[in-house]
């Protein structure tokens, strides 16, 4: 059976852990392309006008697999870890699809790490039972899955930034003495290249390193943002806002870019709390709104500016 | 110390009552107005969901009418709303308000927090006084609820425009002055008496489930008054959101006529698990009322809203399933009142002559709708 795999929103924290657990249940899996003009397109069709970016896209991603598979993979991802949420979109993610495809099958079992083993690791045995997978062949699709997505978490924690939609990891440090600039935003906004208009690239082409919260350790992020007074019930922005902090305390960046989605709920909310937490660090900060309207020149420049202003600052 | 919290619809009554009975000193704010709006506006982040603006504002007014501590209710997710307190917190101080925020986080998730919120704002009163406490306000709030959708269900049938709203204001008034238990029960009586008692001209009223974001559904300054606007249009209207109904979603008899769990089991073809805030509701709703025979639905929802996107992407469909007109109003800073009007007719004239064109009920629908219980999605 052939099985789809939309490159879009969890796709890029998790896709080597999807990967290797439904290839080894019996799957083809089949990864849409990457993000181009017409699949944005094709998901504006398709998507509620006022959502984000990155689910827009996501729907485009949905629909160039129609006609390629059997079913498409989209794991309602209600919760990561014990004490957090992800983001209420994800939570309904299935059935939005569903709405606008009626006609896809989507395979879609319920990851849930507030219910424990019975909400997480249960549900992935359960998923991979259905599928006639020996109860042997599923717990061993599990480990394998787990081991790569390991061995994937700790080349980025090396520093190495997945540019290429997510395949060649290349090194993010080209230059140890250029200004160093912290991304924060979530994995599917930066590292795919179209919505987030190449940022990266353009960073480094410039002579700017790069750091994203991919590279800060779970611990690490978990550290810094369990020092805000009101704890984050959302587990990505936590990593996000954790991993800045961390940067910005340890004075480890020059400035930062906050790249968001219009229309994100959660990160309208942290953006502020964290300049209010920056605040008395006195750290440059841009704001980088994604939407569809996004136009390369205008960030280039933008862009261009900020660095600017860091060298004078890193230089004077 | 004086205590200053938001406004939501009748919230204030509330919590007057309440803060009245248990000795705590309060200031209401001003009733929300574009003024209140402007300044929230101002200082919140641009991004930020309408009602976190709104309410924002309502504080900055409570503090220049000279309260210097503030009360807002707290949360754990998964949407924005639980993260409120804490932002407006900090907007707060960062403008100069250094004044202590109190945040009720919701007592199960943290007892002792909230145990130590209640022991500082009413030093003097204990768990008990506070459980018989709100057992009379809850009375109080209940009632006040009834008669606000006794006023939904009648305004279309009054014969001289106008009447029932001024009927609401005396019922309202009657209920927000009696104290005692004893008197909240009679004056509940004589309220209801002054609603059906407004003259009626009966007639096959076309009717209108309202359904959606919490905060845009209770606060008629944010929605235009959409209800009145419906109502004085001919149509008997229901909504989904109540407040009592909210704080005890399990209870028997809600104001809106159906519990949390069989309101999500309606949703459960089309939506299988909460996404916080308003989104499963706002399904499930839509689909009773269309089993009900309504003849339209309004969503309404404040720009960006997560549960509502969410819902929203899923009502196109529904309304093709169950061949049933749906409209989506949504609010923030910029909406006008002139477009909100505008669309409302427009969605009146489509329900009118739907019904001209003896629209009937599609019983297989129905039928079809009871035996899917099943997920659409598979697991
Ligand atoms: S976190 Fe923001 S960008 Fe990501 S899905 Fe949620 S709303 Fe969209
Ligand atoms: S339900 Fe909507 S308006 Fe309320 S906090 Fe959530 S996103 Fe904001």
């Amino acid at each position: 059976m052939r099985i789809g795999l939309p490159r879009g929103l969890l796709y890029y924290k998790y896709h080597p852990y999807w990967e290797t657990f439904l290839t080894e249940i019996g799957f083809e899996v089949v990864v849409s392309p990457p993000t181009t003009r017409k699949l944005l397109k094709e998901g504006l069709i398709h998507a509620e006008s006022e959502i984000c970016l990155p689910v827009k896209v996501f729907y485009g991603h949905v629909a160039s697999l129609m006609e390629k598979v059997d079913a498409v993979f989209i794991p309602r991802m209600v919760s990561v870890e014990g004490k957090a949420y992800t983001c209420p979109k994800f939570l309904g993610l299935p059935d939005m699809i569903k709405a606008a495809f009626p006609n896809i099958r989507i395979f879609s079992p319920t990851i849930n790490a507030k219910k424990g083993f019975k909400g997480y690791y249960r549900q992935l045995l359960l998923f991979a039972r259905q599928f006639e997978a020996s109860a042997f062949k599923a717990f061993s699709a599990i480990m394998a899955a787990e081991k790569n997505q390991k061995q994937y978490m700790a080349q980025l924690y090396k520093g190495i930034i997945p540019v290429k939609n997510n395949k060649i990891p290349s090194n993010g440090n080209p230059n140890i003495d250029s200004v160093k600039v912290g991304i924060a935003g979530h994995a599917y906004n930066i590292f795919d290249d179209y919505l987030s208009v190449g940022l990266i690239k353009k960073l480094t082409d410039r002579g700017a390193s790069v750091v994203t919260p991919e590279n800060v350790p779970q611990k690490t992020w978990n550290k810094y943002s369990s020092k805000l007074p009101k704890h984050l019930f959302w587990t990505y922005e936590k990593e996000l806002i954790g991993a800045s902090l961390y940067w910005i305390e340890e004075r480890l960046i020059d400035g930062l870019i906050y790249v968001m989605s219009f229309a994100c709920g959660p990160d309208s909310i942290v953006q502020y709390i964290l300049e209010d937490e920056a605040r008395k660090y006195n750290m440059p900060i841009m704001p980088l709104i994604l939407d569809e309207h996004a136009g390369e020149a205008g960030i280039v420049t933008r862009v261009e500016a900020f660095l600017d202003m860091l060298r004078k600052k890193v230089y004077a | 110390m004086k205590l200053t919290f938001p406004h939501m619809g009748n919230v204030s009554i509330l919590i007057e009552d309440l803060f009245g009975r248990l000795e705590i000193e309060y200031i209401t704010p001003p009733k929300t107005s574009l003024r209140t709006v402007r300044l929230g506006v101002r200082y919140a982040p641009e991004l930020a969901c309408y009602p976190l603006k709104v309410t924002l504002g309502n504080f900055i007014e409570g503090f220049e009418s000279g309260a210097d501590a503030g009360i807002m209710v707290g949360g754990v997710g998964p949407c924005r709303f639980g993260y409120y307190a804490e932002t407006q917190r900090r907007i707060l101080n960062q403008i100069g308000y250094k004044v202590p925020m109190f945040i009720l986080e919701p007592p199960l998730a943290h007892p002792l927090k909230f145990y130590r919120t209640f022991k500082k704002v009413a030093p003097k009163k204990t768990l008990r006084d506070l459980y018989r406490t709100i057992k009379v306000s809850w009375k109080k709030a209940r009632y006040i609820e009834m008669i606000e959708k006794q006023v939904l269900q009648n305004r279309c049938y009054e014969k001289v425009k106008g009447s029932t709203t001024k009927a609401r204001k005396k019922a309202i008034n009657l209920l927000e002055s009696a104290f005692l238990e004893k008197e909240i029960e009679n004056a509940y009586q004589e309220a209801t008496e002054i609603i059906s008692s407004v003259p009626k001209e009966e007639f096959d009223a076309p009717k209108i489930g309202i359904v959606g974001e919490f905060f845009d559904l209770l606060e008629p300054f944010v929605n235009f008054d959409c209800e009145e606007t419906l109502g004085n249009m001919g149509f008997y209207v229901e909504k989904s959101v109540y407040l009592t109904d909210w704080l005890s979603p399990g209870g028997k008899n809600l104001i809106a006529g159906h519990s949390a769990d069989e309101v999500a089991r309606a949703a459960k073809p089309y939506l299988s698990h909460f996404v916080g805030g308003d989104g499963r509701p706002t399904i499930g709703h839509t689909i009773l009322y269309a089993k009900h025979n309504f003849d339209g639905v309004i969503q309404l929802m404040p720009f960006t809203c997560m549960p509502e996107l969410i819902a929203k992407s899923i009502l196109p469909k529904i309304s093709k399933d169950l061949d049933i007109p749906i409209l989506t109003l949504v609010f923030d800073e910029q909406t006008g009142k002139a477009g909100i009007q505008t669309r409302l007719e427009a969605f009146a004239d489509l329900v009118t002559a739907r019904r001209k064109k003896g629209f009937k009920p599609r019983r297989e629908i129905i039928d079809w709708l009871d035996n899917k219980d099943q997920d659409l999605v598979e697991v």
